[in-house]
This record gives C-alpha cells, sequence and structure tokens, in this order.
C-alpha cells in the first residue's frame, strides 16, 4: 500500500460525512436536484464527490464493486483503507462505483426482494457531464418535473417498471452529486 | 462528561452511516418499511428513540431544532429531546416552525405549513399498519409484498358497520403512491392531508427498528369508501385563546363540573396568533 492511499479522507469525519450525507438525501429526495459535496481528495480518476459518497455510506457492513478502470490498485487501497468495505462482484455488491459503460449490463445487480425491496444496489455513476438538462424526471419528490442530464432513458425505464423493486442511482460529476431512486419515471 | 467528549450528534459513525443507508433506501421506496439496527439510546424506548436516531444521523452543525410533543414545544418530551442535542450536537434551537430546519415531533404536524428544505422527523410506536389486524411480521411482510391490503379495508368497512363512520380518529392509514399502505404515526387524522408537503418526511421506530420515508410532494391517499369519502375531523369550536377555526385543539377539563374548553395543540401556531392580536374567549385582552 503506498503513501497516497492514507491520505484523502475525511479530516473531521462526523462533520464532513453529515455535510454529504445531508446533500445525498436531499438529492435522493428531490430527483434532479444537484448539488456540492467536498472534503475527500482520492486518487484520480474516482471524482470528489463519488469519494466523499463512499466515505459517507461504505464500511465494513457493504461490499463494494469497482467497476472497469475503476478497478485498480491505487483505488482498492484508498477505499480500504478509509472505509473498510470489502470488494466483490457485481451481484454481491450493495454499492457499485463506475462508469456508465462498465456498469452495463445492470441486471448483475441486486434489485432487493418483494419482501425486503431495501436489499438493493447504489450505483454511483461517474459522468463526464451532469446537468439539469435532457431526460425528464417525475414522481415521489418532484413537484411537478425535473430534468437530468442521464447517460441513457430505457436503462431506467426498465429499473423504474420493477418499482417497487429496482436498484438506486447516485450521478457524481467532479464535486457535485445527484441521484434517481427507482421510484421516479424517466421519459425523453 | 462534558458535551464535548461525545461524538458529534451522539451517536458513533458506523451507526450513522448504517441509519443513513436506511434513509436512502426509505426515501426510493417511499412508504416502505426499511430494517435497522436500532440502538440503546439513553431514554427508554417509547420515548422517541427511533426518532432521535433519525435526527442524529440527518443533523449537521448549522441545523436549527424544533422539537415538538403533541403539538407543544414545552412538554418533557420535547424539552429533553432537543436539550439533548443542543448538548451533544452544539445544534441551534428554536420553537418557531418557519424558523426550524429540521423538526422532530411525537404526534403531530406543525400547522404553520412546512416549505421546501425543511425536515420532519417523526417518532413511530408501531410502525406497521397492519400489526393489529395480522401480528405474525412473516405475514405482514408478505401482504405489504403482494400488496395484499384487504383486511385493512375490512377493518375500516367493519367501523361503519358497528358505528355508522369510519371510527379511527388516529393513526388513520394512508396508501403512498398507490403503493404501500403506511401508518402515518399517531398523528390525529385531521393532519393526514399535510402529509403531503413540500417538506422531506422521515420515520423513525426505535423499539421496533423500521425506518421509512416520504420524499417531497409524495401521493399520500387516506384510505376511504366511495360512499365513506375520508373525513379530517376537527372539534367544533374556536381556540379559547388564540381564536383560530382552523387549528387542531385540545381539551382541557377546568373544574369537576363539566367545565371544559378547547385550544390550540400547536403551541407555536397559538402564540403567534396571539402575539399578532388574535384572542379567544379565554385569551389576555
Amino acid at each position: 500500500m503506498g503513501h497516497a492511499a492514507l491520505s484523502g479522507g475525511f479530516r473531521d469525519a462526523p462533520i464532513q460525512a453529515a455535510h454529504v450525507f445531508r446533500a445525498a438525501m436531499t438529492a435522493t429526495a428531490q430527483p434532479g436536484t444537484i448539488l456540492p459535496v467536498r472534503g475527500a481528495t482520492p486518487p484520480a480518476p474516482l471524482s470528489v464527490a463519488a469519494g466523499a459518497l463512499l466515505l459517507t455510506l461504505c464500511d465494513g457492513d457493504t461490499p463494494v464493486h469497482l467497476a472497469g478502470k475503476l478497478d485498480d490498485p491505487s483505488l482498492r487501497d484508498w477505499l480500504t483503507f478509509h472505509t473498510g468495505a470489502p470488494l466483490c462482484d457485481p451481484q454481491e455488491s450493495a454499492f457499485a462505483i463506475g462508469e456508465w459503460e462498465d456498469l452495463a449490463p445492470l441486471n448483475r445487480f441486486s434489485i432487493g426482494t418483494p419482501e425486503y425491496p431495501d436489499r438493493a444496489a447504489t450505483l454511483i455513476v461517474e459522468l463526464d457531464k451532469l446537468e439539469a438538462t435532457g431526460a425528464t424526471l417525475r414522481g415521489p419528490g418532484i413537484q411537478n418535473e425535473a430534468k437530468l442530464s442521464l447517460p441513457d432513458i430505457t436503462a431506467f425505464q426498465d429499473n423504474a417498471a420493477r418499482f417497487p423493486l429496482g436498484c438506486d442511482f447516485f450521478f457524481t460529476c467532479g464535486n457535485r452529486l445527484a441521484a434517481l431512486p427507482r421510484s421516479t419515471k424517466v421519459t425523453r | 462528561m462534558t458535551a464535548d467528549q461525545y461524538n458529534f450528534a451522539y451517536l458513533d459513525e458506523q451507526t450513522k452511516r448504517m441509519i443513513r443507508r436506511a434513509i436512502l433506501k426509505g426515501l426510493a421506496v417511499p412508504g416502505y418499511q426499511v430494517p435497522f439496527a436500532s440502538r440503546e439510546m439513553p431514554m427508554p424506548y417509547g420515548w422517541g428513540t427511533g426518532g432521535v436516531q433519525v435526527t442524529a444521523a440527518t443533523l449537521v452543525p448549522d441545523d436549527r431544532l424544533k422539537v415538538i410533543d403533541q403539538g407543544a414545544d414545552d412538554t418533557t418530551n420535547a424539552v429533553s429531546i432537543r436539550k439533548f442535542f443542543e448538548r451533544t450536537a452544539g445544534v441551534a434551537v428554536t420553537e418557531a416552525t418557519t424558523e426550524a430546519s429540521i423538526i422532530q415531533t411525537r404526534h403531530r404536524i406543525p400547522e404553520t405549513p412546512l416549505r421546501e428544505g425543511q425536515i420532519l422527523v417523526y417518532q413511530v410506536p408501531i410502525p406497521e399498519p397492519l400489526r393489529f389486524l395480522e401480528p405474525r411480521e412473516t405475514e405482514t411482510r408478505k401482504m405489504h409484498a403482494l400488496e395484499e391490503y384487504g383486511l385493512m379495508h375490512v377493518k375500516l368497512y367493519e367501523d361503519i358497520a358497528r358505528h355508522g363512520t369510519i371510527a379511527t380518529a388516529y393513526a388513520y392509514p394512508v396508501q403512498v403512491e398507490g403503493r404501500y399502505v403506511m401508518d402515518p404515526s399517531p398523528i390525529p387524522k385531521f393532519d393526514n392531508p399535510k402529509l403531503e408537503s413540500p417538506a422531506i418526511q422521515l420515520f423513525g421506530a426505535g423499539r421496533e427498528q423500521r425506518i421509512y420515508a416520504l420524499p417531497p410532494y409524495t401521493q399520500v391517499v387516506s384510505l376511504d369508501f366511495e360512499d365513506h369519502p375520508f373525513d379530517p375531523s376537527r372539534a367544533d369550536y374556536p381556540c379559547a385563546v388564540c381564536g383560530a377555526v382552523d387549528s387542531y385543539l385540545d381539551e382541557v377539563i377546568t373544574d369537576d363540573a363539566g367545565g371544559r374548553m378547547f385550544l390550540c395543540s400547536d403551541t407555536d401556531y397559538c402564540g403567534q396568533r396571539q402575539a399578532a392580536g388574535h384572542t379567544g374567549t379565554e385569551g389576555a385582552p
């Protein structure tokens, strides 16, 4: 394990994690809302927002899947040192992180069971751009409609069609994040 | 032990992460009860341990916290929980609904409409709306999975058959986004229409180890029948202190000869109205 893995965590975990969670909760409760977060400086190419989410939500109880090029030694070391989260395959993961192409196909991830729909994976999708344009979102948390630059449409429509089962998504870009829970209906 | 020796908001970080994950799943599946590993808190079960754990996991240092117990800011439960977070989280507190960023509540929704950005945390005793109809958790879980809510309608129907009207006056069951039937906690049914709110609503049941949630603007329908529509009833009096005719009232017995008066259960709302010059029959001139 290199030196780099030991730095880049929260300096004041209780306070910084509280702020990041508040942003993640607001984003989940109001899909389409884009919020800034800070406090984490993970090794490249992981974004600040994705790093902050992992530090806030992951620990030894949450298997994490690193997809595609994020599955590299420096990132594995960083995540293991700061969160203690076990690394795993998509099938076992509580959280998965990667670029959209690397996370596909989505049917590898847990969607929960009819008795326990909460036992579904949360996917953190790293995007090159994150803007309030593009796909139209409707559903709980949205007064009329919201817009978000989603990387796909059909995949999210299929996911929402399974409600109350399905995956939940965070989108991260630089220091900003947004969320798309399974309850949101997506149209073009 | 001094207050600065506690971790921020009392709970340890791993506990908060576990609660936070449950809150996010609760928001993603509105109305579904997410199991969580409820902790022992420095207060007995039944005094709001679920609400306290949800509040602790949600607070940030710049929050302003309001705590109400049956609408009142000045009762034992409200005062002690407010002091608990003043001491362990160092947050500012308020009694004014409009100034609060987080409101923890026992059994009421404030009269003053909530706004976007506010968070309402409910203390829940029995989160399972079907529990008194079916005591087995394995069965109620299956009923939710299969969306099998006929039993609840039978219960409401039997109310009508026996009393001529739906006799459930509090913890009145609701259906969320046409899917999960949910217990709104023992709020009076007068408050049910306020469940469709711009605020984020989080429900914590400590003893029963469940967290559930309503994102803003989520559709929440009180169960009823076409010929017996839902009626958010209210005592037919004005508040004796502030004269309000639109608030939920507490009945107060004033002597042993049948004397009584009705006054707002929401102390902040009543106080604001008095400050604005409204007065009732018993109000100070």
